[in-house]
């Protein structure tokens, strides 16, 4: 397996603030690694640095490119594809110019045609509401949508900010199930920021746990959730 | 009711001045967010140099043809030059720099050109439109041509992938950029084609209120009326705006006592102050709304 994002003494700042101090970690290609820790470690941080929307210092990786330097843009354009956390939806336009959107760096007509039937299979509930305004849609057609949208793109790795925040418990069920078969099926490395601990837990292969900006724990989903602090702390029991 | 009739058609005459403006207005608010104060001088600046290519024996459409493209790439390096280092100022610095290109760019006219008022031709000629002795050719002229930039504007917004982008760049800047726009990119291209739309209202305005640096001044400020009035989100809504302004000062100069020319700047002022406190996002404009 050959390491896909590898983030080397990642510091991040807001203003005179240091969010995180020395971040390591990698993602293999092909995985589905979760990010735990609670509110204000840093896991939201983690992501915006990687798509250089936080002044950062330290080293990241993209199948052995740098990202330093690059706009947001244009790591997004290297197949990067960013759910941020409240969806980010263009609650103005309607649920399809949203996927549209999604593929707007991609020039394939047929392909994008394709795949936005594609999305509409994976999540049937957008076909049915595809010329309404994105902004009428409830908070989990919204998280589909959002998901939609970051697939659109094809991208070669997808980073999750929450995707279970402020959703229903069985949406959330669905939205985890529909996530394992595209890290599956289309071979979408992905990196999920979870406080929803135990869903995360069973989904990913590998996991990592963040305090104050640093990475204080790490292995195999299953050891982590053996493991008796994390069980305490984070899965409540 | 005759006399009525008339002065509506004559208000929507003048609307399409307004209507003009208010597009190119409602382009650079979609585009940063904000009133740009300097627009009617640039719209300005680019007919003297339609009007300078005419003197030099250029033929009527070729002036317009170099004058879109000149106003259109202006548009950009303004932006570039003086507006992307400002992107992330407060409001107030943005104003300071509008106010600056205001004064610069109407004193680069007054310097190159004079402060005499010079003829404009028009296209479309001048003499009675369909027999009626209110509205000339060239004001009908004006009515088709907003429209039709009214028409492809939509399309562009609505149909193609720029038009798209250009609209998410607006809406959501940051969600813009994760899907991969260049946000800076479209703001800029914002600023060329108000530039552009700019200058094709200065170009139909000059044959009627002649040439000269300021002749923009009491324009912009209808065409502010205009685009407010008809929601500065809405293209549709401004043009709509511009003739409903039109047609209001014709009205208000004819049956509101001592409302005489001297009086009709107020009037869109008034407009403009009412429109803000009773219906803040205009005629056709969206509310903003936020969930919490």
């Amino acid at each position: 397996m050959t390491t896909m994002l590898n983030v080397r003494d990642l510091r991040a700042y807001y203003g005179q603030v240091q969010a995180l101090h020395g971040l390591e970690f990698g993602l293999n290609e092909g995985s589905l690694t979760t990010l735990l820790g609670a509110n204000g470690a840093g896991k939201t941080t983690t992501l915006r640095a990687i798509c250089n929307m936080v002044r950062t210092t330290g080293s990241i990786e993209f199948e052995g490119a740098p990202l330093a330097g690059r706009s947001t843009e244009n790591i997004v354009r290297l197949g990067i594809a960013h759910v941020p956390q409240g969806r980010g939806t263009f609650t103005t336009m309607t649920v399809e110019e949203n996927l549209q959107l999604g593929s707007i760096t991609r020039k394939d007509k047929a392909g994008i045609v394709s795949d936005i039937e594609r999305m509409y299979d994976h999540f049937p509930v957008l076909k049915a509401r595809h010329t309404q305004q994105a902004g009428t849609l409830s908070g989990g057609e919204q998280q589909m949508l959002a998901v939609a949208r970051a697939l659109m793109l094809r991208p070669r790795l997808m980073l999750l900010d929450e995707p279970s925040f402020g959703l229903a418990p069985l949406i959330v069920r669905d939205l985890f199930k529909i996530l394992g078969k595209i890290n599956r099926e289309d071979k979408v490395t992905i990196l999920v920021v979870e406080q929803n601990a135990q869903l995360a837990l069973e989904l990913a292969d590998k996991a990592y746990v963040i305090e104050t900006g640093r990475i204080v724990m790490s292995g195999s989903a299953t050891e982590i959730a053996n493991n008796e602090d994390v069980r305490k702390s984070y899965l409540g029991y | 009711m005759e006399l009525f009739t008339n002065q509506i058609l004559a208000g929507i005459a003048t609307g399409a001045i307004y209507a003009c403006m208010a597009l190119a207005v409602v382009m650079i608010y979609q585009a940063i967010d904000h009133l740009n104060f300097a627009q009617g001088e640039m719209a300005t600046f680019s007919t003297f140099i339609a009007w300078q290519l005419i003197q030099w024996g250029v033929p009527y459409w070729g002036a317009f043809l170099i004058t879109l493209v000149f106003s259109f790439i202006g548009g950009i390096l303004i932006e570039r030059v003086l507006f992307k280092p400002l992107a992330k100022a407060p409001i107030l610095t943005n104003v300071a720099g509008f106010i600056a290109l205001f004064a610069i760019i109407n004193s680069c006219s007054g310097l190159i050109w004079d402060f005499t008022i010079k003829q404009f031709p028009t296209p479309f000629g001048s003499s009675p439109f369909l027999g009626s002795q209110l509205i000339s050719t060239h004001q009908a002229g004006m009515i088709g041509v907003t429209l039709i930039l009214l028409l492809l504007l939509f399309f562009f917004f609505r149909f193609t992938r720029v038009g798209l982008a250009m609209r998410a760049a607006a809406s959501l800047p940051e969600s813009a950029r994760l899907v991969g726009i260049n946000t800076s990119w479209m703001i800029a291209l914002g600023w060329g084609m108000a530039t552009a739309i700019g200058s094709i209202a200065g170009m139909l305005i000059a044959p009627v209120v002649f040439l000269e640096p300021n002749m923009m001044l009491g324009v912009l400020i209808y065409g502010f009326a205009a685009a407010v009035l008809g929601g500065l989100t809405s293209p549709f809504g401004a043009v709509i705006g511009g003739f409903l302004v039109g047609i209001f000062e014709n009205l208000a100069g004819t049956y509101i006592p001592n409302v005489g020319n001297e009086l009709k700047l107020p009037i869109a002022l008034a407009l403009i102050i009412t429109v803000l406190v009773v219906k803040p996002a205009g005629l056709f404009g969206r509310p903003i709304v936020k969930r919490v």
